[in-house]
């Protein structure tokens, strides 16, 4: 069983979100990066599924310039066997998922997962775009999945539940929490992760179809109006007449 | 000519449907054309009329044993037909799970650019820009789209419902489906019973460790009940299983943008506001006044949440006995 992790590198979850001067990128200068969270949710389980197959392969993938290849050796360290990083700056996640499924179009991966979304752009679209190009199935929000055979079954979010299905390899599937619980790196994962094959592979020639042309950060909330906690009439009074929200 | 999915569920259209479909209608005025939808499913006919309130001039309905449950690859194909039976110049979708799932396969088999999360209408539409959130909420990013037809998936409750009165007629439409259309099988639906789906409230009433352990709900569920609003909580509280994994918000939980949200007794770590800060009000009950929260609160309550709770109560009653 071949499994396939695609892995983007975002801000850590506490970064403080500041722009250049010109508003026309983000500011990375002091910013810590890490493995997009859901996306090291996806490699735990890609892992947990191997070793419970006793065989096979996890290799992850990264869109990204070399710079990055820190993250790429983390995900080594939490135990992929191999890893692909593809040397270009996509500005948009069609040209992220072209440039995989040209990167990877003669290789046959079983199972191929993404994160829901990676807390920078938010998009939500690598995945299923992916899959589309593949030209296979996906299914998004995944909170839990199964092998048996070559046979998944899924647990995946919907609006007021979760669904249960099944379905034939190959897949692709963006994992949220609930899959997994993330692995931290051990020491014997940190030194054999320096070792660990790292193929780089140049870009095919693909444009992106969408470009952020201006950044900002949110205009600044207005100051708490307190209430007395012994006055909870103010409080549905200001709720129903000022905010107009009940 | 703009083209706009109208999911919906055991036969219904969604709020957040209708929200897409009057989003779809004002641009279709602003490009100088009419919004078409395209229901899946088995809707009937009344209801998909009802779309005609929110500015839809037309439904195409596609209906049929297999279109009953969702699937993406199906779906994709039916919704990227219809783009090209009527010659769209933009196609609208709602950026729900549903939303998230098809969205990406119909722009990268139609080749156009993807807006996901948008959050209004766009700036300019030549060049076209629309704006989002990113960095969970951190940011916002407009985004040009370099291809001539857009597609734009809208933040659920980012840009609301609009009456657009228009007279609207159904007509069936039978896409052609490939082999994979329906590969995935739907084998079970498990629903949070009896609740408000949390990702469609309108007021969300939450709770954090400041509550002290799971015996002490009783009064958000109450405070939720007299609002007629879903619950939630913060991921320890999720992780120490005082209340379920699906009502945990936040960065690595679920993201909301209710119109209200009332939280008690949570910090306001900067992990939990990534996946709350969209909500219109916030309203922060916590007896430390130097909590992060009030930076990000709209009204707050310094004060001990097993007292200033049942008080709240007491107020929402009495003003749903007045009004
Ligand atoms: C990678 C990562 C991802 C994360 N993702 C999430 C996420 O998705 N969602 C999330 O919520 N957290 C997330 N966290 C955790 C987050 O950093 C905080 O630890 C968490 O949100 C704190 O939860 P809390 O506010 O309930 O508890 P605490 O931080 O313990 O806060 C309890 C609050 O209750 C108040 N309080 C105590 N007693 C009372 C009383 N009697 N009346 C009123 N108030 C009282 C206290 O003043 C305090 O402010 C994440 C962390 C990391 C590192
Ligand atoms: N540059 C990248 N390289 C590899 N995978 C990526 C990259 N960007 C995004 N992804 C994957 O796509 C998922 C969704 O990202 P997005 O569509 O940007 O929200 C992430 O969780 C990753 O698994």
């Amino acid at each position: 069983m071949k499994f396939l992790v695609c892995v983007s590198n975002v801000p850590d979850t506490t970064t403080k979100i500041t722009f250049t001067p010109d508003k026309k990128a983000f500011n990375t200068s002091g910013v810590q990066f890490i493995i997009n969270p859901y996306d090291e949710i996806a490699l735990t389980r890609a892992l947990e599924l191997k070793e419970a197959a006793g065989s096979g392969s996890v290799t992850v993938i990264h869109v990204g310039p070399a710079p990055n290849e820190a993250m790429i050796r983390k995900a080594l360290a939490i135990g992929a066997d191999d890893a692909i990083r593809i040397n270009a700056e996509a500005t948009d996640a069609f040209q992220v998922a072209s440039l995989i499924a040209a990167a990877i179009k003669d290789e046959k991966y079983d199972l191929i997962f993404t994160g829901r979304e990676s807390i920078d752009y938010n998009g939500a679209q690598v995945g299923g775009m992916l899959a589309e190009l593949l030209g296979i199935p996906s299914v998004s929000v995944v909170t839990k999945l199964d092998l048996n055979g070559n046979e998944a079954t899924l647990e995946r979010e919907i609006d007021g539940g979760k669904e249960v299905l099944t379905g034939n390899l190959p897949l692709v599937v963006t994992g949220q929490k609930g899959m997994a619980e993330p692995r931290i790196p051990n020491m014997r994962g940190i030194m054999t992760a320096r070792t660990k094959p790292l193929k780089v592979v140049e870009p095919a020639a693909i444009d992106a179809l969408t470009v952020s042309v201006a950044f900002d950060n949110p205009p600044p909330k207005q100051a708490v109006k307190l209430v007395d906690p012994n006055n909870m009439e103010e409080l549905v009074n200001l709720l129903h007449n000022e905010a107009k929200v009940i | 000519m703009v083209l706009v999915f109208a999911e919906s569920w055991e036969g219904k259209f969604k709020k957040s449907t209708f929200e897409a479909v009057s989003y779809a209608a004002e641009l279709a005025k602003s490009l100088g054309g009419s919004a078409v939808a395209v229901s899946i499913g088995n809707v009937s006919d009344d209801d998909l009329k009802l779309l005609g309130k929110y500015g839809a001039s037309k439904v195409l309905s596609v209906k049929g044993d297999n279109w009953n449950t969702f699937h993406p690859v199906g779906f994709a194909e039916a919704i990227a037909a219809a783009a090209g039976k009527e010659n769209a110049k933009a196609l609208v979708f709602s950026h729900t799970y549903s939303g998230k799932a098809l969205a990406p396969r119909v722009a990268a088999k139609l080749k156009a650019g993807l807006v996901a999360g948008a959050i209004a209408q766009p700036s300019s539409t030549s060049p076209f820009v629309v704006r989002k959130k990113c960095f969970s909420n951190k940011g916002l990013t407009d985004v040009q789209v370099k291809s001539s037809l857009a597609v734009i998936a809208i933040t659920p409750n980012s840009c609301g419902v609009k009456n657009i009165e228009t007279s609207c007629t159904p007509e069936s439409f039978s896409p052609e489906a490939s082999s994979q259309a329906f590969a995935l099988k739907v084998k079970e639906v498990k629903k949070t019973t009896g609740k408000i789906a949390l990702t469609e409230a309108e007021i969300v009433v939450s709770g954090g460790r400041g509550l002290k352990g799971p015996e002490n709900w009783g009064m958000v569920e109450e405070l939720a009940a007299e609002l007629g609003a879903a619950t939630a909580c913060s991921k320890p509280v999720a992780d120490i299983e005082w209340r379920p994994h699906h009502e945990h918000v936040g960065q690595t939980g679920i993201t909301i943008g209710p119109n209200l949200y009332i939280a008690i007794g949570i910090s306001g770590a900067i992990q939990h506001l990534a996946g709350v800060s969209s909500s219109k009000v916030i309203v922060v009950i916590n007896n430390d006044k130097e909590a992060p929260f009030f930076k990000a609160a709209d009204y707050g309550v310094v004060g001990d949440a097993f007292e200033v709770v049942p008080k709240l109560i007491e107020a929402v009653k009495k003003y749903k006995a007045s009004h």
